[in-house]
């Protein structure tokens, strides 16, 4: 079996339009969650979100890609290039037809699905512009990213909910330990912050109107975010001949299915994902120092994944730290899993962990240490990242200090 | 005769709960009916519909809420002073 390190990393988010702010945001614990800025927002009962502001597509795209690209699409072009760049890859040549492209949304083109019903429900036309299809079909962005940097390997998108990017990510990393591929560009993106986007998740009544305060007592539900993280995923031989920066290495993945609830979590379902990733890495739980927690802030997620850390890693669970920083950028629903990973990534090689922030009262049924409200200094071998999703799906990558 | 919001909220909740309206009983909780959270933010949702009101619910906090669900009873007197609120 092949090892897997990651060599480049991309983001867009609320809190930045790249890698080092969004670090220094997790940092200092700065909230990127802000009143909505979007169409009809009066019509809603939900006013906050994970929204990323002054975003200029024209900076980034001309026209002829402007009208092709949907938002979810844009931000996972930003993020790649970004990431692109740093791992200082060209997939001209030959390593084009080993270098693929898997990525997670859930909801694809979201943005063009509500501007375009309401073109032809509300205000009552007959045509549509003749790009809506390739514009919001789930796999747009992968295509995009395979036609601008030329990969001619496997690639496809992955749908499911809220683990979207880790099961996206997890792929990636098995088609490269197989011997499959050389490279993946792999992550997700999602763009669902408009009125049809929002309208649909305050009818489940599990959204916060005020904050997202993963762990703590007073949680009352999650808050919505928006964006993209992609990364560069190389075999590791691949890489360090070629005097790579290696970033962390990508040690195990798994994931489960809970067959139980679509919507209700399970912390047996969470376990064994856990345990899975471990391992899969074959590494012990004693040397986890940190897990990037799915976290929501709603009242069903964070105490289920707690006992389902406690239950796997025993006395351990006590000593690890455990975060999310959905209480910062929001739930990005699909591209989430891949925007945490920037804090196991910093949690590795900078040896800072990125705080829980909107703590405010502790909540006996998640009694670990969720790293309050202020980034920690520790260091850290192992990290691990969290995905639940809706319908009972779950995703974990294990990482490891190279 | 119109029917009454006690009525109408009784025939929400045991649609939800596949029980005949007769057996859903003024001191019912939703848990006995065995309606779970996910029906719970169904009945909800019927009774907005049914009554042209939105009700204060978040599915996070259901005991913190203004809307109190501790029993059918505590149901109709909510649903009651909410349809009255908007006169």
């Amino acid at each position: 079996m092949k090892r897997v390190v990651i060599t480049g990393a991309g983001t867009i988010n609320a809190l930045a339009h790249d890698v080092p702010g969004t670090l220094e945001a997790f940092r200092e614990g700065r909230c990127g969650i802000s009143e909505l800025d979007i169409r009809d927002k009066d019509r809603l009962s939900i006013q906050i979100g994970g929204q990323v502001h002054n975003w200029d597509p024209e900076a980034h795209f001309n026209r002829q890609q402007i009208v092709l690209y949907d938002k979810f699409t844009q931000f996972t072009l930003l993020a790649a290039r970004e990431a692109v760049s740093q791992s200082g890859l060209n997939f001209d040549g030959h390593l084009g037809y080993e270098t693929g492209v898997v990525l997670g949304t859930a909801g694809g083109g979201v943005n063009t699905w509500d501007e375009n019903y309401r073109a032809v429900y509300e205000e009552g036309k007959n045509r549509v512009h003749p790009f809506v299809v390739p514009k919001l079909m789930n796999n747009a962005a992968a295509s995009h990213l395979s036609m601008e940097f030329n990969l001619k390997g496997p690639s496809f998108s992955v749908a499911t909910a809220c683990a979207s990017s880790n099961h996206a990510m997890g792929m990636a990393f098995h088609m490269i330990r197989s011997g499959m591929v050389q490279a993946m560009l792999t992550g997700g993106s999602e763009s669902m912050l408009c009125f049809g986007g929002i309208k649909a998740w305050e009818g489940l009544r599990v959204m916060s109107k005020d904050a997202c305060r993963p762990f703590s007592l007073n949680r009352n539900g999650m808050v919505q975010g928006e964006g993209a993280a992609v990364f560069v995923f190389e075999e590791y031989e691949h890489a360090r001949q070629r005097g790579a920066e290696i970033l962390a290495e990508v040690a195990g993945f798994a994931m489960t299915s809970d067959a139980a609830d679509i919507v209700m979590p399970s912390k047996q379902g969470a376990a064994r994902a856990i345990s899975g990733a471990l391992r899969d890495a074959r590494i012990s739980g004693d040397s986890v120092g940190y897990i990037n927690a799915h976290g929501t802030g709603t009242a069903a997620n964070d105490k289920t994944e707690c006992a389902a850390v406690a239950d796997v890693f025993g006395p351990h669970a006590d000593r690890l730290m455990i975060s999310s920083t959905k209480s910062m950028h929001g739930h990005l629903i699909g591209g989430t899993g891949a925007v945490e990973l920037l804090a196991c990534i910093m949690a590795l090689r900078d040896g800072l962990i990125a705080p829980t922030i909107g703590y405010e009262e502790p909540d006996p049924e998640c009694a670990l240490d969720v790293v309050p409200n202020t980034a920690r200094e520790a260091k850290v071998d192992v990290a691990l990242s969290n995905a639940f999703a809706f319908g009972g799906l779950n995703a974990v990558l294990a990482l490891r200090r190279v | 005769m119109t029917v009454s919001v006690k009525d109408r909220v009784i025939a929400i909740i045991a649609e939800q709960a596949v029980l005949d309206p007769s057996d859903v009983k003024m001191d019912s909780t939703l848990e006995s009916l065995g309606i779970d959270s996910l029906g719970l933010v169904e009945s909800i949702f019927s009774i907005e519909e049914a009554f042209d009101i939105s009700v204060p619910f978040n599915a996070n906090e259901p005991t913190q809420s203004d809307f109190d669900i501790s029993s059918v009873a505590a149901i109709v007197r909510a649903v009651e002073d909410l349809v009255a609120q908007k006169g």
